[in-house]
């Protein structure tokens, strides 16, 4: 039973970082129907900016993470003006190809001026309380509750906010609603900001989690992430959470009651029937298709 | 009247004869280059190497560019391909003795690939657009860590001492065979009812395309060739492991199928060889030697600021390229565009309806 208990917290803790950057995915696609293939790139910049501010600068946690979230939003903007929108009206498949494109720019970017792995130096002191056979760690406790605050925080934005209500606007019609004086470029260019700002959040805590980072580790979890967000139904931001906690759980449900090297192949076969069960994803709905 | 002898010399004798003499030419070519040693060892692998893209490029193109799919799949089929070949050269046929038995195995790769590719054309009868990326996608993963977990294929560990079969002339005939059937298949019946699946596929099947079969037929032929070069592929590298073919291996292959522009054979083979050469140009030593033709004045300077760094910054050079041409060029080299010699006769006079020149629907 503790081991359960144990299991499922780990798994509460890699889910959470995989919603957060789900959700960039999601939103991005829900606005203007991108797949964003840089953002787990974005993710990847988060987490060296929080390398960043914590050997060079010597910035404490928060300062760490605001720094990381706004430097990650920054980039997501600058990546969206200059290479998304002259797009904007371009073959969609276009489009796609400059996200990879971009995302292999950034890779190899921070590569060429980070050649070796980095070690995020510890920023917070980490307790751990025993509790019945169960370990409870503060940095598992921050990375989760930080998280779950986040995405209500998003929701909030998302469903209460006048941004967030032209944002479901846009992605509802682009023809019209320019014309109801919504400024559709400033609407899109938050939308990238807040996603790329939740991958920075995500991988200044991925990186605390596990803090040797490298320039590539965004490819993996990017995907995966991405994987969610289509398992959840993608362009639906509670889908993208309720998708990458499945993830997250099979993962670690996986290693914990198998050889560890199952996990790919049992996460992505369960996540391949789950597409083929329900098309459209979890909370997605299927669009008629007219001739 | 000089315009109407122009068109009429490109419209018959240009493809009637000019390209089976190019063809033979090339088949002479690149049996001389070995024999005679007309390019070094490097080049040569060089050459292999663009061959190999241009069977991988030429074959997602049928998929993603013709068909209008966006599969992620291609190094996985590669991947299958590979570990088939490699396993019976090294276990099976006595390649060692007939080395004529090689290409048994290069077609065994393919065929396999082609079998699995039921796996991912059985599910696209349902599936379509972003959500069939994804299941390509899961494929690819699925692929690679099955082979992982089998301790026979060498798990992560890989599969060394191949041997090194592919050869200049292999090379040169695979790809040969591989455009001249995907060529044919795109402007057979089929073919018809592929571009028919790209532009509306509802509409299509109203139409009696029969889009399950066609679907079927072509991510097979796509896949069997890219089985094929995962087959030429290992043997020219002589070692492979699941982390050859994992996702950065097929963003590559898009990479050189959106450089070169969708729907066009013409076009791959730009891509897939401007995509390789430039990378490989791109490497201090050839860099240096290209241009160690300037004065010492100007080429000292070059040299220690800019091309000993290269090594670094090339794989930043080049998807910036890539973005700066999606961005002034969106539809590629030669999107919907195509060679003449390409084109068969009737086709051609009665304009190119493999590329309807504004009616592009997007993959949705």
């Amino acid at each position: 039973m503790a081991y359960w208990l144990q299991q499922i917290l780990n798994a509460l803790q890699l889910s959470s970082i995989y919603a957060l950057i789900a959700l960039g995915y999601t939103m991005v696609y829900g606005i203007i129907n991108l797949i964003n293939f840089a953002h787990g790139d974005v993710f990847m910049v988060g987490s060296f900016c929080c390398f960043m501010a914590a050997a060079f600068l010597g910035l404490s946690f928060l300062p760490a993470l605001l720094l990381s979230m706004i430097g990650s939003a920054f980039l997501g903007v600058a990546i969206e003006r200059l290479a998304y929108k002259p797009l904007r009206q371009a073959p969609r498949v276009s489009a796609i190809i400059t996200a990879l494109g971009v995302g292999i720019f950034i890779e190899n970017f921070t590569l060429s001026l980070a050649p070796y792995p980095k070690v995020i130096p510890p920023l917070l002191k980490n307790i751990t309380w025993a509790l019945g056979g169960v370990t409870f760690s503060s940095l598992q406790l921050i990375i989760i509750l930080l998280s779950i605050g986040l995405m209500f925080f998003l929701d909030y934005i998302v469903y209460r906010t006048p941004v967030g209500m032209a944002m479901r606007a846009i992605s509802w019609d682009k023809t019209y609603v320019p014309l109801m004086g919504v400024p559709v470029d400033f609407i899109i260019s938050i939308t990238f900001a807040l996603g790329a700002g939740l991958a920075g959040a995500a991988g200044t805590m991925y990186g605390l989690a596990y803090p040797v980072i490298d320039p590539y580790m965004g490819i993996m979890v990017g995907w995966k992430a991405f994987i969610a967000a289509v398992v959840g139904g993608i362009g639906n931001i509670r889908g993208a959470v309720i998708g990458s906690f499945i993830l997250g759980t099979v993962e670690i449900m996986v290693v914990a009651f198998f050889p560890s090297t199952y996990r790919d192949f049992v996460a992505f076969t369960l996540l391949l029937l789950l597409i083929i069960i329900r098309p459209y994803g979890i909370l997605g709905k299927p669009r008629t298709q007219k001739v | 009247m000089i315009p109407m002898i122009q068109n009429s010399w490109k419209k018959t004798a240009g493809q009637r004869w000019l390209m089976p003499v190019l063809v033979v030419a090339g088949l002479g070519t690149s049996f001389a280059v070995p024999e005679y040693a007309l390019f070094n060892k490097y080049i040569q692998l060089v050459m292999m190497y663009v061959g190999i893209n241009i069977i991988l490029t030429v074959s997602l193109n049928l998929v993603n560019g013709y068909m209008g799919e966006f599969s992620l799949a291609h190094a996985g089929f590669m991947s299958i391909g590979a570990y088939t070949a490699a396993l019976l050269t090294m276990r099976v046929l006595p390649v060692m003795d007939h080395p004529w038995l090689f290409p048994l195995a290069v077609m065994a790769g393919g065929l396999a690939a082609g079998f699995f590719s039921l796996l991912v054309s059985v599910t696209s009868f349902r599936i379509r657009g972003d959500y069939l990326a994804i299941i390509t996608l899961a494929f690819l993963m699925i692929v690679k860590s099955v082979i992982e977990n089998i301790d026979y294929l060498g798990g992560p560990r890989g599969l060394p001492g191949i041997r090194k079969l592919t050869t200049l002339p292999w090379t040169y005939f695979w790809v040969v065979f591989s455009v001249w059937v995907i060529r044919n298949f795109v402007y057979s019946k089929y073919g018809r009812g592929v571009l028919a699946i790209r532009e509306d596929e509802i509409a299509s099947e109203l139409m009696t395309v029969n889009t399950q079969r066609v679907k079927i037929l072509t991510f097979a032929v796509s896949a069997f060739f890219a089985g094929v070069a995962g087959a030429l592929f290992a043997h020219v590298l002589q070692f492979i492991s699941p982390r050859v073919f994992d996702i950065i291996k097929t963003t590559d292959i898009l990479i050189m199928v959106y450089l070169g522009g969708i729907a066009s054979i013409g076009g791959s083979i730009l891509g897939a060889v401007l995509f390789t050469v430039l990378l490989e140009l791109l490497r201090p030593s050839n860099t240096a030697a290209i241009l160690a033709f300037l004065p010492d004045v100007i080429f000292n300077p070059v040299n220690q600021h800019f091309i000993q760094h290269l090594g670094v910054w090339r794989m930043v050079i080049m998807p910036l390229l890539l973005v700066l041409l999606m961005l002034f060029r969106p539809h590629g080299i030669m999107g919907l565009k195509e060679f003449s010699w390409f084109i068969p006769r009737l086709d051609l006079e009665a304009g190119h309806p493999a590329a309807p020149e504004d009616n592009i629907h997007e993959p949705a």
